[in-house]
């Protein structure tokens, strides 16, 4: 396990490495700074404002200097905000969207996993049919024409909760965060059920549940204490995609509903060619899903005994 | 006859055999052709394809005419507006056809480059195997778990929002299953006996090439190409609904939505109308897509 372990950590740090390196040479190469003003300034005060951030040194020169902020979690000015750093404006968005998508990914688990078992129980029943086809549409129908759609539903028509925005005085109150979570999670919950469907329905055919049920387990132990453990198996393995399609669907959320998360950041400073601040949040994004990936990778190898450390 | 024919005949006899037996595309179309929900999805494409090509250049009102006079008009039968108008007065019919052409056009030939890069990196770590294929796949996993949506943003706003841009880059993240599957083809079609026996019969290396690589090849990929191109008609939407992806006066189907999403408080077709034509066009290619599978890979089934 240990040995796994360390080698699963060994493949990531490369893959971070490689995005870090990526994302700082696009960066570089990108014509039109970010202090090509409309009004071409003296080339004095251009060399001061390059010096000020660094931009003087040779490539390699900051490439390092990059990475050795990285290591002290310093991610450099916003080249839009002059009193920010990019740290800062990170701190100030993270809790929004963390707090959104760690919502939207319990929601998507509880349901998915709960409408997945009853469709596969009642394989080929009223039920499955039902649940499938609402599963089929949530795929289908992205979170940015779901959003919009919930909104001017629930927010408008029926005026039952609010379209957008942030309480101004208390920040993310539950109202607020109904409509983000569940458009966030619907795409997630149809894929999560109609993966829960399938392993249960090859999991109840299995030897192991009909011994279970000929010893004279009732229905519900069998389920409980042996079917769910072993058809839960591809959502472990699914956590880590699931990470990543959450972080970006998180983008469109926060864009539909005005929640100043990192998301909202992001593309502002990418509209705003806030440089920094773009290449910050995409460090931030690609460390998580591969972490993520590392840490539902690790789980689903505690949790499966077929897979070997080896 | 057989018996006293040169290699090179009996190699097109054996041709010309399989010609009159079934060939896997004629049980593929017949499989294809019991499956309701995949012709209705391919008859359903069709006529979106036709609408969008062919529409706006029969349609009575033009894409980008301004009507003052008509701004955020609801659908109505009067002067022609059947989805009614946008928030600058232009035909909304007219512009979810040229937006519909748009992300049809973004998918086709995102998904041909992504097919081009896939299929030469798969075949080529396929075909060498060892350890330039190990190389080549552990290139493929690091970069499978980096999330390019975030890198083709970074492109778009380093490089400007061009249209060729988008094409490259959408095409150029989706490559990697295609990688694999090619690959996984490739080694596994190396070893078969079928392509053995060809050779021992003498069938020439080009026709064995056409006759049996391609062939078995092609299906997976037509298959994962069907299913790639709603794919990237999401992703072109995803990008232009952030405002970084087709730049007015181009307009695609996300395009719309995202300016329907900003009207949708007074003027909710102008969201409806494009959402539901994008929609349908995924529905479609997903039904399409999972016919094509069940028809073509025959070990699913």
């Amino acid at each position: 396990m240990l040995g796994f372990t360390l080698r699963r950590i060994l493949i990531s740090v490369p893959t971070i490495l490689v995005i870090i390196t990526l994302a700082f040479f696009m960066m570089r190469v990108a014509p039109g700074g970010p202090f090509d003003l409309e009004r071409p300034m003296s080339e004095e005060i251009r060399q001061n404002i390059l010096a000020a951030y660094g931009m003087d040194q040779p490539v390699w020169k900051q490439y390092l200097d990059y990475l050795g902020g990285l290591a002290r979690f310093d991610l450099g000015p916003s080249l839009k905000f002059r009193d920010k750093s990019v740290a800062s404006l990170i701190a100030e968005g993270f809790p929004i969207s963390a707090t959104v998508g760690l919502l939207a990914i319990s929601l998507a688990l509880v349901v998915g996993t709960i409408l997945g078992s009853a469709a596969a129980l009642r394989q080929n029943g009223a039920t499955d049919y039902a649940v499938m086809g609402i599963a089929t549409v949530g795929i289908v129908i992205p979170p940015f024409v779901m959003g919009p759609i919930l909104a001017l539903v629930f927010g408008l028509y029926f005026g039952l909760l609010p379209s957008g925005g942030l309480d101004p005085l208390r920040g993310m109150t539950p109202d607020r965060l109904v409509l983000p979570v569940v458009t966030l999670a619907l795409p997630q919950i149809a894929i999560i059920t109609r993966l829960m469907r399938a392993s249960m329905i090859e999991v109840i055919r299995s030897n192991y549940i009909r011994t279970a049920r000929a010893k004279g387990l009732s229905a519900r132990a069998v389920l409980s204490r042996h079917a769910f453990k072993s058809a839960i198996l591809p959502i472990v393995s699914y956590l880590g995609p699931a990470a990543a399609a959450l972080l970006t669907g998180s983008i469109v959320i926060e864009q539909v509903f005005q929640l100043p998360g990192i998301g909202r950041q992001f593309v502002q400073a990418a509209l705003q060619r806030d440089y920094t601040v773009v290449m910050g949040v995409v460090i931030l994004y690609a460390s998580l899903i591969v972490i993520l990936n590392l840490v539902a990778d690790l789980l689903y190898a505690s949790l499966n005994p077929k897979v070997k450390y080896d | 006859m057989v018996s006293t024919s040169t290699p090179r005949e009996k190699a097109v006899f054996i041709e010309q055999a399989s010609i009159q037996g079934r060939s896997l595309w004629d049980d593929a179309r017949t499989r294809l052709l019991r499956n309701k929900a995949a012709v209705i999805g391919l008859f359903i494409l069709g006529a979106l394809v036709l609408l969008a090509f062919l529409g706006p250049l029969l349609w009575i009102h033009e894409a980008d005419v301004i009507y003052r006079d008509r701004v955020q008009l609801a659908p109505t039968f009067e002067h022609g507006h059947v989805f009614g108008t946008d928030a600058q007065g232009r035909d909304l019919f007219a512009r979810t056809l040229v937006g519909l052409r748009m992300s049809l056009m973004v998918g086709v030939v995102a998904t041909m480059v992504s097919l081009a890069i896939g299929v030469v990196w798969g075949a080529v770590a396929g075909f060498i195997g060892g350890r330039v294929d190990q190389v080549m796949m552990r290139l493929v996993d690091v970069l499978y778990s980096i999330p390019f949506i975030f890198f083709v943003i970074i492109l778009m706003v380093v490089f400007g929002r061009n249209i060729i841009l988008i094409f490259v880059a959408i095409g150029a993240v989706e490559w990697l299953t295609m990688a694999r599957i090619v690959r996984g083809q490739t080694i596994a079609l190396k070893g078969m006996e079928f392509v053995e026996a060809a050779h021992a019969a003498g069938v020439s290396r080009a026709a064995i090439i056409r006759r049996h690589i391609v062939p078995n090849v092609l299906g997976p990929v037509i298959v994962y190409v069907t299913l790639t191109i709603p794919v990237v008609i999401l992703a072109e939407s995803f990008l232009s609904f952030l405002g970084l992806g087709v730049q007015e006066p181009l307009t695609s189907l996300g395009n719309l939505i995202s300016n329907g999403a900003r009207d949708m408080e007074i003027a909710p077709w102008t969201l409806i109308a494009p959402a539901a034509t994008m929609m349908l066009t995924l529905f479609c290619f997903n039904f399409l897509g999972d016919g094509l599978r069940d028809a073509i890979d025959p070990r699913d089934r």
